[in-house]
């Protein structure tokens, strides 16, 4: 069974939007979490002591080619 | 339980307020009004809604209808509904009319757009526009609602904030995208199926008659007069409409401005959705993300090179473009929940 993961136990403010990341409880190092209003991705690039270093992750952009 | 009557009832609008009234807990459908399929049952004409009603269509005379039922719901084509409110309104029932002959508080806009003069002017100011997330409180306090037009509906909410926070100098540039229902049930050569597929048919490049609706709302948000150019098109799917507005803006502007300007102007506004993903599938509104519901999905992308904004609207046009739309002032004129009766998440995938 998928272990339920403790969501909402904090909230950074999105750089790009200003709405809420949030961000598991027991999250880890280089985990990607996302912004929820803009999707923006973010990888977890420090924990120490309960604080938290994020930056933004590479996302992929559409490109049809033309 | 308020009772209702759908005039106009054998069409799109029709048999789409009558899917949402009959699922409300609040309204009874006493009345289906057609000429054409008097005697027949509604599911006759909208399959959808077999099991969810016995009603039989009637053509009684609009005075008859009005002593039966609190409410009356016109869905009739424009040009129409002027010549059946002057008798309703002597009944003292209240009116939500889905087409345009009471939406605009200037007249000459009729002659102009429309082709026709207007039967009753001094009527207009009687009502109000029905756009639930603008005129809220009118709304509340009204008898005669004179529900949005769809295309309009979609421009008007993509554009109000930037309106309200005075970027709409110039002329704006609405392209707007919509599914065939948007005209009505009535066969034209168009309708043949080998016509249609695979088309993208430019069917009005200027002239809209929803441009002065739009130019009304968005200049009352900008305090002052705001013209919009609109071009649309017809595109192979049944329900939906996209608009994109192209706002020119000389001035380097955040994203995160205008999400804050969104977020601020909408707050609390259940049925908006900033639908914006930096990642997947669907980073922009799209009208196969709203089907069946009554929200309006919104987003926006920022163009340095030709410094200017795009502003998004996604609508289901049956729902939030009309008869969702509808049913949400209903509510609030009656003092009902906003939400009841429109609780709905899209069908997806469709
Ligand atoms: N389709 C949309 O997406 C949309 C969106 C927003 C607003 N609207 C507005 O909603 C109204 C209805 O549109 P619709 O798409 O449902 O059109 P529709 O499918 O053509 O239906 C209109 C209905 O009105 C009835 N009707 C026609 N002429 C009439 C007359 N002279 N007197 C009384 N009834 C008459 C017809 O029924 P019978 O012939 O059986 O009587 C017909 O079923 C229009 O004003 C339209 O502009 C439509
Ligand atoms: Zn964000």
């Amino acid at each position: 069974m998928a272990k339920e993961r403790k969501i909402g136990e904090k909230k950074l403010e999105c750089q790009i939007c200003g709405g809420k990341v949030t961000i598991p409880a027991d999250v880890m190092e280089s985990e990607i979490v996302s912004c929820d209003d803009c999707g923006l991705e973010y990888e977890i690039s420090g924990v120490n002591n309960g604080t938290l270093q994020l930056k933004p992750a590479d996302s992929i952009k559409e490109d049809w080619g033309e | 339980m308020i009772k209702v009557a759908v005039i106009g009832g054998s069409g799109y609008i029709g048999g789409e307020l009558l899917r949402l009234l009959l699922q409300h807990p609040q309204v009874s459908v006493e009345y289906a009004g057609s000429r054409t399929s008097n005697g027949k049952f509604v599911y006759k004409v909208h399959p959808n809604l077999k099991g969810s009603t016995s009603l039989i269509f009637k053509n009684d005379s609009i005075t008859d209808v009005a002593s039966k039922v609190d409410l009356i719901f016109l869905a009739v084509p424009h040009g129409k509904s002027q010549e059946l409110v002057p008798p309703i309104m002597d009944t003292g029932n209240r009116i939500i009319d889905m087409g345009a002959d009471f939406r605009l508080k200037n007249i000459s806009e009729y002659p102009r757009w429309y082709g026709w003069d207007h039967c009753c002017p001094d009527l207009i100011q009687k009502f109000v526009y029905g756009n639930p997330e603008l005129h809220r409180d009118e709304i509340r306090s009204a008898k005669f609602i004179a529900n949005p037009g769809c295309i309009a509906s979609s421009s008007i909410y993509s554009l109000a904030p930037l309106a309200k926070a005075g970027f709409l100098d110039l002329p704006i540039n609405i392209d707007a995208k919509t599914g065939s229902s948007a005209s009505g049930n009535d066969v034209s050569d168009f309708s043949n199926y080998s016509a249609k597929t695979n088309s993208v048919r430019l069917y009005k490049p200027s002239g809209h008659r929803h441009t002065p609706e739009i130019e009304q709302e968005l200049s009352i948000l900008s305090g002052r007069r705001t013209k919009v150019a609109l071009t649309a098109q017809s595109v192979p799917m049944v329900r939906g409409i996209l608009t994109t507005s192209s706002v020119v803006h000389e001035m380097d502007i955040e994203e995160k401005t205008l999400w804050n300007l969104f977020r601020d102007f909408y707050k609390e506004k259940r049925f908006i959705r900033l639908m914006m993903d930096k990642n997947g599938l669907y980073r922009y509104p799209d009208p196969k993300l709203v089907t069946g519901s009554n929200f309006a999905d919104l987003g926006f992308n920022i163009d340095p090179y030709s410094q200017r904004i795009i502003s998004i609207g996604a609508i289901d046009n049956l729902v939030k473009g009309a008869a969702g739309n509808a049913v949400q002032s209903m509510n609030l004129m009656l003092d009902f929940p906003e939400e009841i009766g429109l609780i709905s998440i899209p069908i997806f995938p469709v």
